[in-house]
């Protein structure tokens, strides 16, 4: 069926709080929409990297396109994009968001919104977009459609009576599903005769076909042969393909015109080159402007990746340089550790992404890695007028020549239930957050909103925050700016010796109780030796704490039954192995996750 | 002296009256018909196996399990009978059997002096009533006693005390009292084996541990143990000669030491380890498979490389006091000890935890050895000689 006839082309996706069922109901909806038969699924179709499938959450966004027939007799094409489903990854969200005409909102009938129903919803209308509400999880025993039908409307203000009923999971209403979408997403609007407009929401490298550009053409046709041009970047090549996304596979096609949403190949080498949100368009005959939104995404993160095998650097730069490919908002560049030898200094959207990353690396290139603490960027502005963005908290210059610094800090909306209103702001109070309101939605949830430095948040925040509401708070986050802020390095000493690699970057207030707890965290992490070992932490050359791992004194194999030499072997095959994933400082022998235990000071 | 190679055997027996709590060795009770079946396939294996052994001589033999004083003495006698009748057993040979104080009495013990065992292994493991429940013993202490002395009346000259400490609920004083009370038996034992409590996976110590449901020594009491075992044992005339190993002069287990020093060894019944030639293997852990046909069980059959002949010369060798010879490793492997190892043994001498004693000329120390210091962090030692 060649459908381009616009008024049967519906472009939407699914939005909703995390594990609200988002990727579930998109597997049914491809399910239902008959490209695939129930054995042919897999179990959450759009989620295709194993990472993301473990991990329950959608990082790269993907798009499907089906054929439905509606209960009107007409074929209906749908391009479901799935969006990224993290903060980390909110400019994705937007760009792809859009690219759409209308969303579906997924609210939990137990659960009621949360920070991110509120925080995606207000995105996607932000954009435009037609939403309506589904109530998902009704078979739960917990479930409350009519509380959180009445919720979605005096929160939202959206209509909800009608707002279809249903399991995602059990495949209970999606048929309501879809001809609602039919019904209540508009058809995309745009005229293929216009020169061309194209919103590239997400790329993608492959070896054999190059970077291959997800978009959503907004005006005129792209085909074979088309000389295209990214407005952003700049980049201009020959169209070698295009086409449209088949559950799991690439299909081509003739052409892609204005409505449509599908890909295009043209022998592009860097998805560098393709930026998210920037447009395409006919080098030929380009449109008047480009489409609005495109940002240039920036690092938040930073963090050193060391091979816990120096030999291995050359395949760690390997690794990343092929990662980056397909990542455009992954960068590096090399830096040297006295603890750690060559390695890199590698920025990232927020921790999440850095973790995705660090885990691609372990698992697809079977590397072992040394990750240092992550870090925001500073702002550090010297008393000769100078500005250093610092990443690596080795490269604070001395304190007599900094005139101040500043931190990034962002404005944090926090759902939680009024029980633990309490226990929330006493956390955002410890992570030195600054209240700015509360709002009370319905009678026993409230939002919170505060303002909290992004180095506060980045590592533990989120666990922190489920740990002290029971699992209910949800949060959600945007950048706000930069902030003077009194901060100070607090370096680590391992038998006296300072370990590069280990220090930080703190708030002067809290530079104790971090130094103690990381002292407390090291003495567990490294093990005894034959002789003592302190542990200090020092701010400026000052001791403000102090540990000790005390000498190693029996470490026997007893009882064995002397003829399983084999047995015994392996036992200290065991030890043996453990030793290689130390790192020596001195003569004191570090275990490797020693230099992440900074992530883990507020186990509680 | 024969002129034959020189073989120990080991038999194992893999029952017991009931599984001690921290026991990870292969054992559990059985029935009598098992008992009796598995025997007689211990018996078949040992006696259709002899012909592969014509050329050795049978220096000492080993009876563990388990326990083997649960089995029917008169099928240990067949076994010693077979041993006797197959292979060529010399006349000095060292034959021990483990025997537990709860399963045996003067009429087994006079049948196993009079068959040539020569040897006794008691499992006493504390003198501390409460402490033997806690470890899931089956016996007291003053069983113990009763079998100590019938053994000693039915004259065997050579008899091993195992004593464990770190137990639950052990406290310094109590396992003190346990010491000087094997020692001050008349006559005391030829040789004490001490050893810390290891909580192994799969055992129920282990599950309680971590559930946090045993008292177990602080680390400063264990290590006073540790100390006090050899402090005692010293003054009362005892070598330490391996780990976790003392001895009266000449009275050393000689069946353990062949381990340590890479004697070939024959092990029979299911889960039995062996070395013969530069090949290990072993039998499989499978009761059942075993009584099916006990010829066919050996698996994890291993060809070792030089590499690991040498590691397990420096690791194995290392475990006894006097230590490990430089110029029997470049007979055995044409290489200096010093080209092959130079690096880790002069930072472990360095570190205090290995030492040269005595030379033979100014370039060849006699022996390598664990210093005292060493002893107490062996492991730490060891692993350094394995390859990477």
């Amino acid at each position: 069926m060649a459908v381009s006839d616009q008024s049967r082309i519906r472009n939407f996706c699914i939005v909703a709080h995390i594990d609200h069922g988002k990727s579930t109901l998109a597997d049914r909806i491809i399910e239902k929409t008959g490209l695939l038969t129930s054995r042919e699924m897999q179990a959450q179709v759009l989620d295709n990297m194993e990472l993301e499938r473990e991990r329950g959450i959608t990082i790269k966004a993907q798009t499907v396109r089906t054929v439905y027939k509606a209960q009107d007799g007409e074929e209906y094409i749908f391009n479901l994009i799935d969006t990224p489903g993290h903060v980390d990854f909110n400019y994705e969200v937007s760009r792809s968001l859009a690219a759409c005409d209308g969303a579906i909102l997924v609210v939990d009938a137990a659960q009621g919104i949360e920070a991110q129903t509120l925080a995606n919803v207000y995105l996607a209308l932000d954009h435009d977009l037609d939403v309506f509400p589904v109530i998902n999880k009704i078979d739960l025993p917990s479930a409350e459609p009519q509380r959180v039908i009445d919720e979605i409307e005096d929160v939202i203000g959206l209509e909800a009576q009608d707002a279809p009923l249903i399991s995602a999971k059990n495949g209970i209403g999606i048929e309501e599903v879809l001809e609602q979408v039919v019904a209540k997403i508009p058809a995309p609007s745009g005229n293929p005769e216009n020169p061309l407009q194209a919103l590239i929401f997400d790329s993608l490298y492959d070896s054999y076909k190059g970077v291959i550009i997800f978009c959503r053409i907004m005006e005129g046709t792209v085909k074979k042969g088309t000389r295209i041009r990214m407005m952003a970047t700049g980049a201009r090549q020959e169209v070698v393909e295009v086409g449209y996304f088949g559950a799991g596979q690439f299909i081509p096609c003739e052409e892609l015109s204005a409505g449509m949403v599908g890909y295009i190949t043209a022998s592009i080498k860097n998805v560098k080159d393709t930026a998210v949100g920037d447009t395409v368009t006919d080098d030929d005959r380009p449109c008047a402007e480009p489409l609005p939104g495109y940002k240039r995404v920036q690092s938040m993160v930073y963090c050193g990746l060391y091979p816990a095998d120096g030999a291995k650097y050359p395949d760690l730069r390997d690794a990343l340089e092929k990662l980056q490919l397909n990542d455009a908002s992954l960068n590096y560049e090399p830096e040297t550790s006295v603890a750690l030898g060559f390695g890199f200094r590698c920025g990232f959207l927020g921790l999440l992404h850095l973790e995705v990353i660090q885990e691609r690396l372990e698992r697809e290139y079977n590397l072992d890695l040394v990750t240092t603490a992550p870090g925001v960027v500073y702002k550090v502005h010297k008393t000769n007028g100078e500005v250093i963005e610092l990443t690596n908290p080795s490269n604070l210059p001395d304190p007599s020549v900094i005139e101040y610094m500043e931190e990034p800090v962002v404005s944090a909306e926090i759902m939680v239930t009024s029980e633990f209103i309490g226990s929330i702001m006493e956390l955002c109070q410890e992570r030195r957050g600054r209240y700015l309101g509360m709002e009370y939605i319905e009678g026993t949830r409230a939002l919170l909103k505060y303002e909290l430095p992004l180095n506060e948040i980045i590592y533990d925040f989120f666990d922190a925050l489920k740990s002290r509401s029971r699992g209910y708070a949800s949060f959600d986050y945007d950048i706000k700016g930069y902030e003077e802020s009194k901060l100070v390095k607090l370096d680590i000493l391992i038998n006296r010796e300072e370990v590069d690699a280990l220090s930080f970057i703190v708030h002067a207030d809290s530079a104790y109780e971090r130094g103690r707890k990381m002292c407390e965290k090291l003495k567990d992490e490294i093990p005894r030796h034959l002789f003592e070992i302190p542990i200090q932490a020092a701010v400026g050359g000052k001791i403000i704490a102090r540990e000790t791992v005390k000498a190693m004194r029996k470490d026997v194999l007893a009882k064995c039954y002397g003829g399983d030499i084999t047995r015994k072997k392996k036992l200290l095959e065991k030890q043996k192995e453990g030793k290689k994933r130390m790192r020596q400082i001195g003569n004191v022998e570090i275990p490797q996750k020693a230099f992440m235990s900074v992530l883990k000071l507020d186990d509680k | 002296m024969t002129s034959k190679r020189e073989l120990e055997l080991y038999f194992h027996i893999p029952f017991c009256i009931r599984k001690c709590l921290y026991c990870d060795f292969l054992s559990a009770p059985g029935e009598g018909k098992t008992k009796a079946r598995y025997m007689e396939a211990l018996i078949r294996e040992t006696g259709e196996r002899a012909g592969d052994y014509r050329d050795y001589c049978v220096v000492s033999v080993f009876v563990g399990g388990g326990t083997p004083s649960v089995v029917s003495p008169e099928q240990i006698r067949v076994l010693l009978e077979t041993v006797r009748e197959e292979y060529d057993l010399a006349e000095d040979a060292e034959i021990t059997m483990e025997v537990n104080p709860g399963t045996v009495d003067e009429r087994t013990l006079s049948a196993y002096r009079q068959w040539g065992i020569n040897r006794l292994s008691i499992g006493l493991q504390s003198a501390d009533n409460r402490e033997l429940a806690a470890l899931g013993r089956i016996h007291t202490y003053g069983q113990f006693l009763g079998a100590y002395h019938t053994a000693r009346k039915c004259g065997f000259s050579n008899i091993n005390v195992d004593l464990m400490s770190a137990l639950p609920g052990q406290t310094l004083q109590s396992y003190l009292a346990t010491l000087k009370k094997v020692l001050a038996l008349e006559p005391a034992p030829e040789h004490i084996s001490a050893y810390s409590l290891i909580l192994e996976e799969g055992t129920p110590f282990y599950e309680m541990a971590q559930r946090g449901e045993l008292q177990l020594p602080d680390e400063e009491c264990d290590r006073l143990m540790y100390e006090k075992t050899g402090e005692l044992l010293g003054q009362a005339g005892y070598h330490r000669y391996e780990i976790s190993n003392y001895a009266k002069p000449g009275c050393e287990c000689r069946h353990n030491c062949g381990y340590w020093r890479r004697r070939e060894y024959l092990g029979l019944g299911t889960g039995a380890a062996s070395l013969i030639g530069n090949c290990r293997f072993r039998n499989g852990d499978s009761l059942e498979a075993y009584l099916a046909d006990p010829l066919n069980v050996r698996e994890e059959m291993q060809e070792l490389t030089v590499e690991e002949q040498m590691e397990e010369f420096m690791f194995l060798g290392l475990r006894m006091t006097e230590g490990v010879s430089p110029q029997e490793f470049r007979d055995a492997f044409g290489k200096s000890m010093e080209e092959v190892y130079g690096p880790v043994i002069e930072k472990n001498r360095k570190d205090g935890l290995l030492e040269y004693r005595g030379r033979i000329s100014s370039e060849e120390p006699a022996r390598l050895a664990l210093t005292g210091r060493g002893l107490d962090v062996s492991n730490m030692v060891m692993a350094q000689f394995l390859f990477p």
